[in-house]
């Protein structure tokens, strides 16, 4: 995922810290499970609950939102000394804003249907709570390449969140898996019937709910944490 | 009696505290109760003592049901026979219908049950007894031809979702039974709306009628409501419907019961039927004068007698765990369900049937409405002071 940039941030933090040391191997996959921005911070629901009807702008979606992340925790954490405190949040949007604009043009240059089906959302991830909790709670206070790794682990956890959710949401409510038909003829012969309610927002919002049920009962630590 | 007593005191063993099924406890202990007052009593504490404990409300509230459950029977069957032109005696109508609906009561327990034992045992806590209703009520609320499978699924999801989510029985917010049916509506609305109301499995040597309809009062009188049967055939049940909505009179017998019984509160039930005749009679004096046939026009005590109503009002908005609990916020409560129904059904023909939506919409705001009347009674006293 982060070979091609992993060479322009090394320079950074080779010194004292190895790369890949325990710590930031921690950093990088904390946000996938134990503190995923989704279901343990709470972030980002509303665009989960949006582009997930199909797998496709899912995975679209995941990965602008990883690049997102990613650079933008990296810049902030460059320049972060240098931002005066009173204007930090004006400075952040800048950041995201330019790095947002990229991936449409991007998405509008070389997928463009895609681009159509996730319409504003793409736009919308300047307002995704992940991108800017990041930069506040992390990358204003880190080191660029922890601050890098941080932002790559979020995405990724928001990633892990909206394919479980799409697949499922996808498989039963219109039968198939990034567009090709998963859900064999025969059975609907028998009756089955593609559930509507799983094409509905609602829908997802349950889906998240039932993975964090499952996540908490699993894992004691997590509850009455947030 | 006696019978069954040594029965379930020989296996008893099995199931105690280091018994080869212990695991199994809840199960037992359910079925054990179910049939027997129980043996022992709380430990510590204070406790309200009381022969009508949550089995035998729950056991009044099944009964209440019955006279909607043999009616709603009786009708499916006779408007198949009407549909086909057939003349059939009062005993065939009944087989037919029972014969179509007992496979969905069925269902709908062995679902929802399935889901509270699992969870009893994987939580270890007692079988409680708040499906017992909630399972009768599903089917009720169903039309007959709905498939079965759909049935289990809705029954599942509403006792997962509706209520073990968020601890059990008395712990939910919205009514179960309500919420399985709001399920079916989102996730296959092809199977809950549409000519799907009368069961039309084939008759030998026989032809559906030429004028048959599969259209319900309720889509009719958005369109012309002069096209409503007489206001009789509504209040008995001579319509297509739910299998147990469309009977008023059935419905009036069920809150008889629960009132008399105390189950139910009279004052959501009236405060209901006030809040559909006040807005009814609202949007009459608004409708538009130049258009005769306009949804608006219909007489408002219609709106009782209409789809399901009365079933909702009687034995779904009154749930003591999901209404308002104060008594102003009863009436509150009632008015509202009952304005907003009405609200729905005239101005919203995409959703035919408001009751469901605006009970489920009430239940919501439930513990706000208590919150105001305790807040606003606190206040008074304080002026008083």
């Amino acid at each position: 995922m982060s070979v091609e940039t992993s060479t322009a941030a090394a320079p950074q933090e080779a010194k004292k810290d190895g790369l890949f040391s325990k710590k930031n191997r921690r950093v990088l996959s904390d946000p996938l499970d134990d503190n995923n921005p989704v279901t343990v911070q709470i972030l980002g629901v509303c665009s989960a609950l949006a582009v997930t009807v199909q797998v496709k702008p899912a995975i679209i979606m995941a990965i602008g939102v990883t690049l997102v992340t990613a650079f933008s925790n990296l810049i902030i954490s460059l320049i972060r000394e240098g931002i005066p405190g009173r204007i930090r949040m004006i400075v952040q949007l800048v950041v995201v804003a330019l790095l947002v604009t990229l991936v449409d043009q991007i998405l509008k240059a070389y997928m463009f249907d895609v681009s159509k089906k996730l319409s504003v959302f793409v736009g919308l991830i300047i307002t995704n709570c992940i991108v800017m909790g990041r930069l506040e709670a992390y990358a204003m206070a880190q080191k660029p390449w922890p601050s890098f790794l941080d932002g790559v682990g979020n995405g990724l956890g928001y990633g892990i969140i909206l394919v479980v959710v799409s697949v499922i949401r996808e498989l039963f409510g219109s039968g198939s898996v990034m567009g090709l038909k998963v859900v064999p003829q025969f059975l609907y012969d028998l009756g089955y019937v593609n559930n509507g309610l799983m094409m509905l927002p609602p829908m997802a919002l349950f889906l998240i709910g039932i993975y964090i049920w499952i996540q908490r009962a699993r894992n004691q630590k997590l509850v009455n944490v947030s | 009696m006696k019978f069954l007593q040594r029965i379930l005191a020989s296996v008893k063993p099995n199931f105690e505290k280091g018994g080869r099924f212990e695991k199994f406890h809840p199960a037992f202990e359910a079925l054990e109760t179910f049939l027997f007052v129980p043996g022992q009593t709380t430990a510590h504490g204070v406790h309200v003592r009381d022969a009508m404990d949550l089995k035998r409300t729950m056991m009044t509230v099944i009964i209440a049901l019955v006279p909607t459950l043999l009616f709603g029977m009786w009708n499916v069957g006779y408007q198949h026979h009407l549909a086909y032109g057939m003349d059939a005696s009062l005993m065939d109508n009944f087989w037919f219908g029972c014969w179509k609906v007992l496979p969905i009561i069925v269902v709908s327990y062995a679902a929802g049950l399935g889901v509270e034992f699992v969870f009893s045992i994987l939580r270890g806590h007692p079988v409680s007894e708040g499906y017992l209703v909630t399972g009768l009520l599903i089917p009720l609320t169903l039309p007959v031809t709905v498939p079965l499978w759909m049935v289990a699924l809705a029954a599942i999801f509403c006792t997962l979702l509706g209520k073990e989510i968020f601890g059990g029985t008395g712990m939910n917010f919205m009514n179960p039974a309500l919420l399985a049916r709001v399920f079916l509506f989102f996730a296959f609305p092809a199977y809950m709306s549409g000519d799907i109301w009368t069961d039309l499995s084939p008759e030998a040597g026989q032809a559906i009628v030429d004028g048959y309809s599969g259209a319900t009062n309720l889509v009719a009188f958005d369109a012309n409501y002069h096209a409503l049967p007489s206001a009789g055939d509504m209040f008995w049940g001579f319509e297509q419907g739910s299998i147990g909505e469309t009977s008023t009179a059935a419905c009036l017998i069920g809150a008889l019961i629960l009132i008399l019984s105390g189950v139910g509160s009279w004052q959501v039930i009236v405060s209901c039927f006030a809040g559909a005749l006040l807005m009814g009679l609202l949007l009459n004096g608004m409708a538009p004068a130049d258009v005769p046939n306009h949804a608006m026009h219909t007489p408002a005590y219609y709106h009782w007698l209409m789809g399901g109503f009365a079933f909702g009002a009687v034995y779904m908005a009154t749930d003591p765990v999901t209404a308002a609990q104060t008594e102003r916020g009863k009436w509150i409560y009632g008015l509202l369900i009952g304005a907003f129904t009405v609200v729905l059904r005239v101005f919203n023909p995409a959703y035919p049937e408001g009751m469901m939506l605006s009970i489920l919409l009430l239940n919501v705001f439930a513990p706000l409405i208590d919150h105001i009347v305790v807040e606003q009674h606190i206040k008074k006293r304080l002026n008083r002071a």
